[in-house]
């Protein structure tokens, strides 16, 4: 940090760094403002040459409109369902994954090891058409399991955990292993409660990805009740492509989730990203 | 009931200590049950579907589809199309001017943006906190809500625009603006996350460095340059690579913004990328062999210049 001293020297461009701050802040949320803004208008009024910034009347019956449009009940009920097959999926077969590469060895874990790290060198639409096709063989189209089972798997959840694992001391393991616990034990009962701080950057990175998903529910699932919330916006966009008050209000519904998680686990979120940043 | 002696060696087991004992001692074949155990549920899953669809897609990257399913074996037929093909010309064009003007900008930006944010100032969690907002935004949603502040003749772009007496393009169906409207959203909805990977690169230097430089008598600026910027080129480095690998994958804001392969847009041979040819010909077009040799081609391409960038970085990144 900057000295006391240097800080006193630089006092008048504090002004300037909160001007420069500020600008920037406005062009960040300035586009969430003007869609909440236009999410309350009217058709007539989001049409209006100049626009006005505040809604005349504020027309909550938008949201009315796009719920039942869309059935947006269903769409948050398939995200966050999807949403948490992937995520419990994830934390349980990565950590399981991870312990074994950080505290057993057995023959070949250097093997699997590579193995696993080299899946994440493929970026995911190389996957897409073959897991397509394993889809179709299983008769999973268009169904939860399509969304879910897949995404329960990840090379990169694994990599993450293991080199949390690989921080964590090694005495209270010895402990249990002088008790006669097994690894399954060790794992459960100490290993896990350790790994809290990854097992929450692991969780909130699959809920980002996985809320926020696109391309994989737009190819596997086909009605429109069994979408999740981001393709359900690119059905919504395609039948009412110039109701921007809609549109924005459906904007409005599927953003929230994410951000008011983000808002209220910032931390974690921050802490997250760094680790995947540092150790990655 | 095992003696004492051989729980001891089970510890000796369980830490880095090299065990002597051969693969048929009971312990040992538990505790190698147990690691294939544990990483069986993964490795499964991997398999299935991450590992073996590798191969799968190069292996279909040489064949042709019918109409009704089955494939045919056509050798290099869909590279040699691909090579000719003026649609994987504009794509390639395309991702690659997205890639090169949005990732450096944002890195710029957001170099910046971290070092504003690392000084002694107030309201560094606000500040924070809005401009990393879009890294949890649903790209979908951020593709609908710039279509909107881009539109034509209503949009709060062109409205601003027009109170300064500019005529604003048709931004996202004008094919000379539409890739310039894209990369500007891909450049807004990454600065936060290069901004966090900076702020902790920043953190990391030591608070020592400035000092001495300060009573070097080394201006702000000089200190930015000489000390803040080799010192962070580890973090560069890092977010370089990861942007350029998603910056690659651009899809889901043009899909949204400018349109769908079912319903293009008139301005989506200016913006379509490799992952949107991909997704067109693959779930559109049903053409599932050239699409796999479109997808392994971009593979080939990242692989490639991954590793240009593991080699390039000893010449101009410094580790401590």
């Amino acid at each position: 940090m900057i000295s006391l001293k240097a800080m006193r020297s630089v006092r008048p461009s504090t002004l300037a760094i909160h001007a420069a701050l500020l600008v920037g802040a406005i062009v960040m949320v300035g586009p969430y403002i003007w869609m909440l803004l236009t999410s309350f208008k009217t058709a007539t009024e989001v049409v209006k040459v100049p626009p006005t910034i505040l809604p005349d009347h504020f027309q909550w019956g938008n949201y009315g409109d796009v719920l039942s449009l869309l059935s947006f009940k269903y769409l948050y009920w398939n995200t966050a369902f999807m949403t948490v097959g992937r995520t419990l999926g994830q934390l349980l077969f990565c950590s399981l994954a991870a312990y074994a590469f950080a505290r057993i060895r057995f023959p070949g874990h250097n093997v699997l090891f590579v193995l696993f790290l080299s899946v994440l060198m493929v970026p995911f639409q190389v996957f897409i058409i073959p897991q397509y096709i394993i889809m179709q063989h299983l008769g999973w189209i268009d169904t939860m399991k399509a969304l879910i089972v897949p995404g329960m798997f990840s090379a990169f959840g694994t990599f993450l955990l293991r080199q949390f694992f690989m921080s964590l001391p090694r005495e209270l393991e010895e402990a249990a292993r002088l008790d006669g616990a097994n690894h399954f034990q060790i794992y459960w009962r100490i290993m896990l409660p350790l790994a809290k701080p990854g097992l929450i950057a692991v969780a909130i990175l699959t809920i980002l990805w996985s809320w926020n998903d696109f391309l994989w529910p737009l190819v596997v699932i086909n009605s429109g009740g069994k979408l999740p919330i981001a393709p359900g916006l690119a059905l919504l966009q395609g039948q009412h492509s110039t109701e921007y008050q809609i549109l924005m209000a459906g904007a409005v519904l599927a953003t929230w989730p994410t951000v008011l998680v983000f808002v209220l686990l910032q931390r974690h979120f921050v802490e997250g990203i760094a680790l995947t940043g540092t150790k990655g | 009931m095992r003696t004492p002696g051989v729980r001891v060696a089970d510890v000796a087991d369980a830490t880095r200590v090299r065990t002597r004992r051969g693969l048929f001692h009971p312990a040992t074949r538990e505790r190698i049950l147990w690691g294939y155990l544990m990483v069986a549920p993964m490795l499964l899953g991997l398999l299935v579907f991450y590992i073996w669809p590798v191969v799968q897609t190069f292996y279909y990257s040489f064949t042709r589809w019918g109409a009704f399913g089955g494939s045919t074996w056509t050798g290099l037929d869909n590279y040699s199309t691909l090579i000719h093909d003026p649609d994987f010309g504009l794509a390639l064009r395309n991702t690659a001017l997205y890639t090169v003007f949005s990732v450096p900008i944002s890195i710029a930006l957001s170099i910046v943006v971290a070092t504003l944010l690392n000084q002694r100032i107030r309201g560094v969690t606000i500040y924070r906190t809005l401009y990393f907002l879009p890294v949890v935004t649903m790209p979908a949603a951020i593709g609908m809500m710039w279509k909107w502040l881009y539109e034509g003749d209503y949009g709060l772009i062109n409205s601003i625009l027009r109170a300064l007496h500019i005529h604003g393009p048709n931004w996202t169906t004008d094919s000379h603006t539409a890739l310039i409207a894209v990369i500007i959203v891909g450049i807004w909805s990454t600065v936060g996350y290069n901004m966090v990977l900076f702020l902790a690169g920043l953190q990391a230097i030591p608070g020592t460095y400035y000092e001495a430089a300060q009573i070097d008598g080394a201006g702000p600026l000089s200190r930015f340059f000489r000390i803040t910027m080799p010192l962070l080129t580890p973090t560069i480095f890092f977010a370089l690579v990861i942007a350029f690998i998603n910056a690659f994958q651009v899809f889901d804001i043009i899909y949204m913004m400018i349109g769908a392969p079912d319903n293009p847009g008139p301005a989506i041979d200016g913006v379509k990328s490799i992952v949107y040819l991909f997704y067109d010909h693959a779930f559109h077009l049903n053409d599932k062999g050239y699409a796999a040799s479109i997808v392994m081609v971009m593979f080939a391409m990242l692989l490639a210049f991954t590793a240009f960038q593991l080699w390039f970085q000893r010449r101009w990144v410094h580790y401590e």
